[in-house]
């Protein structure tokens, strides 16, 4: 029975390579007749079919187009006056009917094709003879195109010689004066040159409105040219180093983490690789978490904050000092956070919350001091209106604290107790803090970048009040099935369905404040982190619903989907968010552009880096998943995940290689020194010269 | 609107509306919790070695890996005889004044589920020599070592637990390898992990999401009477239930856990005493340093059918040739054997 379908699955295949074999072959001989027919139209076209009355119309015709070589040859050969004539090369034509034979010849070599016969048909090998003799026939076929074409060829070419031959004597007969008279009408026209300066004029040129930027690298360019950042006016130099000095110690952390992050994915592949306490995979993977979360987006986020709050209030921040004590405190609890656990001291496990509450204390501390300095700020405003980034990051800010307080305060959560706040923790510390106030960098920074308003502030503020509204429910939904209360799942299960409001809501806002707009992309290097971080704005968060299903429980929960998932999210969305947001404003503090073939490096590198990491988890996830329902020994499941993990250490390699370049561009648009320009050391010396003469003077 | 051009009134409702939901969805129903709740009367508080254990098991962040909660559905049966409920829990305070509760339920089985692990894998041989290296007994297991909870002696005294950590993993091969306090402690911790008996009478929480309707017929025939309706998979099960000790080539661990190929007991053509020592457990052969087997089959649950499926694949594999039972023979000797 099996042999019996095989043998026909292999009998099909022959019959269906034969028949492409033989279409091949037919496809190349109709092509072939089609373009000997097309150059017999153009042969037949010749002499008399040209549309001249006459033979001499037809040689005016053909002085009367000649090229300006033609004319300078025809001149020699006119000095020379008694020699030879001018043997033109024009385009004369003719052609023969032979075509149709060879077409008749070779469809009978397309008929040969069939040698074999169906009786030896059910292997691979025949397939394989198959191709092989057909290759030989249809180089054949070509090679006698060749011959056919050439054939052609010379026939056309013995008309055009006597072609020639006439045009020559019609020539030789025509009076001297008139010719050359016609000659010289052609060699004018053909001569004509326009003098360049029908519209500019004899004036000098000026760039008067400095609207041409030059750019001195005149080889082809390796990196397309992207738009410089634009010229603003000036920052405070105050927050400026305020500014810089979070996005630094964010990218410390960044690389911090991240690189702890790698180790910790390659010891899913070699678990062996060391044996120390301190370095075990429990004790590490809480300070990937902590510190990417606390250390490099939190940083990152609320030093953009530092710089849009009170810019958009057209106003200046109410204390700097308070912003450095709140760099100071977050740092702090950073790294004694980090010390705590690889030493094994923790909170006893919750995601994210296993920095003990004495070392989350001076984070708590940072976000009250930045929430009085930002709300003082907004209240001091110049704009009537709260500009809606405001709206996000102060609430983002406000729920910060209450969370931290709600998980933290040490006098309450026995048994199931510090699970259910565990999950209102865990989930508002991702929605309600890192997203919100990412949010509130993309309502400043994305209409700043695309020079035109935000699509709709109504949109904007749906987005705010449902995302309150919705995401405080759906801690729980990282309890689903477990012995929280029934009632609680499901009320965490709807309100992730509800999150579907503010998460199109939101991304139809920043997808349409592109409209018009769209063309900017190509030539900015900020736009397309912004466009990554909304598409997995939208993805990254409707994922998020789908997976909260009880149904889709049964196969995700548990598994590295849920990685991938987390990393879909804060990387692609908050770091890729607060990347934009800093390539667009350090420039702008500093004046100095990043290398912006480190910029391209950088993103492609992470955005491939992510997809490599999250892809593979996926399937990997959904595969270990299935094979639970299905009962199969958990051992399985791990030895089926090892291609996974080695996909996702190869996926996380190039996204901690694009760490280290990010470092770079920072370096570059924070420290670099420029390269001398003349003109400005120039205008420097005038300064310096003017200045000694002043002293003279005095 | 006047009311969002006010920063005080649009904050504060903004703050309002995140407490009072955060009051609904977190504080009230977890005070609601810690207030309704108490450990079931079967249950039994952890002993001062499992308490320093579970200090261990917090601190070095086992949770990452291994979750410790069976889930009211048909897929986690296979890591408890029953779903988990509140009560389970109950009994968990806040370790100190520092740190924080830990029920230690986790999100991510990395590693299998552990909240009944004592049932399942009782013997302290198997865990240190596990913890000294997971690959000394699963070859193909990711988690890490622990090595810093062993010293190496060259003289152990009467009273170390040395342990039998097979030559290949060993730099030193004149020491022997001592389990420390730590060690112990975390291996109690692990044994005292085990799901505590319902009270007689009470229901528990039914598993959800049946696979079929055949696993969901002996589900409900609870393992008593022949079951004709599954052929069961003799290699999964052995894989779950025995290979961790006698290993996937059946050889056993020499010096703790003795070898099934060519085993006097499997190629018995009377089942008897092997059936015995599946059901109720085994430690005869303790002077020659093997460690106590546990009662896998009446601690897994495992039915007659399951059974004949591990006693065929043991009695036929690894250059075994025995005779095969049947599940009818095998389960009038379940019944004779049962305690």
């Amino acid at each position: 029975m099996i042999s019996n379908t095989f043998q026909l699955a292999i009998s099909s295949l022959w019959i269906n390579g034969f028949i492409v074999v033989l279409s091949v072959i037919i496809i190349i001989v109709l092509l072939f007749a089609i373009s000997v027919l097309l150059n017999m139209r153009e042969i037949r076209g010749d002499t008399d079919k040209m549309g001249f009355k006459s033979d001499e119309e037809r040689f005016k015709h053909y002085i009367d187009t000649l090229n300006s070589k033609q004319i300078e040859e025809f001149r020699k050969v006119r000095k020379k006056e008694t020699s030879f004539a001018p043997t033109s090369k024009k385009d004369v034509v003719s052609g023969l009917t032979i075509a149709i034979l060879c077409l008749i010849s070779h469809f009978s070599y397309g008929q040969n094709e069939g040698v074999d016969s169906e009786t030896v048909m059910s292997s691979g090998g025949v397939i394989i003879t198959l191709i092989l003799i057909a290759i030989p026939i249809i180089v054949g076929i070509l090679l006698l195109a060749g011959r056919v074409k050439k054939y052609i060829n010379n026939i056309s070419d013995r008309n055009k010689h006597i072609e020639a031959r006439k045009l020559a004597d019609y020539i030789k007969s025509l009076p001297e004066d008139e010719i050359e008279e016609t000659i010289e009408r052609r060699q004018a026209a053909v001569n004509y040159q326009l003098s360049q300066k029908e519209l500019s004029g004899d004036q000098p040129v000026a760039d008067t409105k400095g609207l041409i930027a030059e750019n001195p690298d005149t080889s082809l360019p390796f990196v397309a040219v992207k738009k410089k950042a634009t010229k603003r006016p000036s920052v405070d130099p105050k927050l400026a180093k305020l500014v810089l000095w979070f996005a630094a110690t964010a990218t410390f952390w960044l690389i911090f983490g991240t690189s702890v992050g790698e180790y910790v994915g390659i010891k899913f592949v070699a678990p062996d690789i060391d044996q120390t306490s301190w370095l075990s995979f429990g004790r590490l993977r809480p300070v990937h978490t902590n510190s990417v979360f606390w250390g490099w987006a939190s940083l990152g986020m609320l030093g953009l904050g530092y710089y849009s709050v009170p810019r958009v209030g057209n106003n200046v921040l109410f204390s700097y000092k308070l912003g450095w004590i709140t760099l100071v405190l977050i740092n702090a609890t950073v790294l004694f956070g980090t010390i705590a656990l690889m030493a094994g001291i923790n909170n006893g496990g919750g995601e994210f919350r296993e920095y003990i509450w004495p070392v989350m204390l001076p984070f708590a501390a940072a976000l009250i001091l930045t929430l009085y300095n930002f709300l003082k700020t907004i209240a001091t405003r110049k704009t009537k209106e709260i500009y809606i980034s405001n709206w996000y990051m102060v609430a983002a800010l406000i729920f910060a604290i209450v969370i931290t307080l709600v998980a933290y305060l040490p006098f309450w959560q026995t048994g199931l107790g510090e699970t259910i706040v565990q999950g209102y923790y865990m989930h508002q510390g991702v929605g309600m803090w890192f997203m919100m106030f990412t949010l509130g960098i993309v309502y400043y920074y994305l209409p700043q970048q695309l020079n035109q308003p935000i699509y709709s502030y109504s949109l904007g503020i749906l987005a705010y009040w449902t995302q309150i509204l919705f995401y405080t429910l759906i801690g729980s939904h990282h309890f689903v099935f477990s012995s929280i209360p029934w009632w609680l799942q499901t009320v965490a299960i709807v309100g992730s369905v509800g999150m579907v409001i503010p998460v199109v809501a939101g991304t139809t806002n920043f997808v349409m404040t592109f409209k018009g707009a769209w063309h900017k992309i190509t030539d900015s290097y900020t736009l397309p982190f912004f466009i990554v971080g909304i598409v997995f704005y939208f993805t990254g968060s409707m994922q998020g619903t789908a997976e909260a299903f009880r149904e889709t429980n049964l196969y995700w929960h548990f598994t590295d989907f849920t990685v991938a998932h987390s990393h879909l999210t804060m990387y692609g969305i908050i770091t890729f968010f607060i990347w934009a947001g800093m390539y667009v404003i350090i420039p702008r503090l500093t004046g100095k552009e990043p290398p912006q073939i480190t910029v391209g490096a950088h993103f492609w590198m992470a955005l491939i880096g992510l997809m490599f990491y999250s892809v593979p988890l996926m399937i990997g996830g959904t595969l270990r998943g299935l094979s639970w329902m299905e009962g199969k020994p958990f051992l399985d499941s791990v030895i089926m995940m090892a291609p996974h993990w080695l996909w996702r250490a190869i996926g996380g390699s190039l996204m901690w290689l694009s760490h280290l370049v990010f470092a770079y561009n920072l370096y570059k648009m924070w420290d670099s020194k420029p390269a001398l320009d003349v003109k400005d050391l120039a205008i420097q010396k005038l300064d310096k010269d003017l200045n000694q003469q002043t002293e003279k003077a005095f | 609107m006047e009311f969002f051009n006010n920063h005080k009134s649009l904050f504060i409702a903004t703050a309002a509306l995140f407490l009072i939901l955060t009051f609904f969805v977190a504080i009230m129903p977890a005070l609601n919790n810690q207030k309704d709740n108490a450990p079931l009367p079967n249950a039994v508080p952890l002993s001062a070695a499992a308490q320093k254990g579970k200090a261990l098991y917090i601190a070095n962040g086992c949770v990452a890996c291994h979750t410790q909660q069976v889930r009211n559905i048909d897929m986690d049966k296979m890591f408890g005889s029953r779903p988990s409920v509140s009560a389970d829990y109950a009994d968990i305070k806040r370790q100190d004044i520092w740190r924080n509760t830990a029920t230690l339920m986790g999100t991510e089985r990395t590693g299998p589920d552990l909240i009944n692990v004592g049932n399942r894998q009782p013997s302290q041989d198997w865990n240190l020599v596990h913890l000294y290296n997971p690959r000394t007994v699963v070859s193909e297991s990711i988690m890490p070592a622990y090595p810093w909870l062993f010293i190496l002696k060259e003289y152990p005294t009467m009273d170390d637990v040395v342990v039998a950590v097979p030559e290949e993993f060993l730099k030193d091969k004149s020491k022997k390898v001592v389990a420390t306090e730590d060690a112990l402690n975390l291996v109690a911790y692990l044994q005292s992990l085990k799901q505590t008996e319902m009270p007689t009478g009470t229901n528990f929480p039914e598993f959800l999401y049946k696979r079929n309707v055949k696993s969901a017929a002996v589900a409900s025939s609870g393992g008593e009477g022949p079951s004709k309706v599954i052929a069961a998979d003799g290699v999964a099960l052995y894989a779950t239930n025995c290979q961790a000790c006698h290993q996937q080539n059946g050889k056993g661990l020499p010096g703790a856990f003795p070898s099934l190929a060519g085993s006097k007991v499997v190629l018995d053509e009377n089942p008897e005493i092997f059936v015995d020592i599946i059901m109720n457990g085994y430690n005869a052969r303790a002077n020659e340093g093997f460690g106590p087997m546990p009662a896998v089959g009446t601690m897994a649950n495992l039915t007659a059918d399951e059974i004949t499926a591990i006693m065929n694949h043991e009695k036929t594999s690894w250059g075994n040739d025995a005779k095969t039972v049947t599940v009818e023979e095998i389960q009038k000797l379940i019944d004779k054997v049962k305690k």
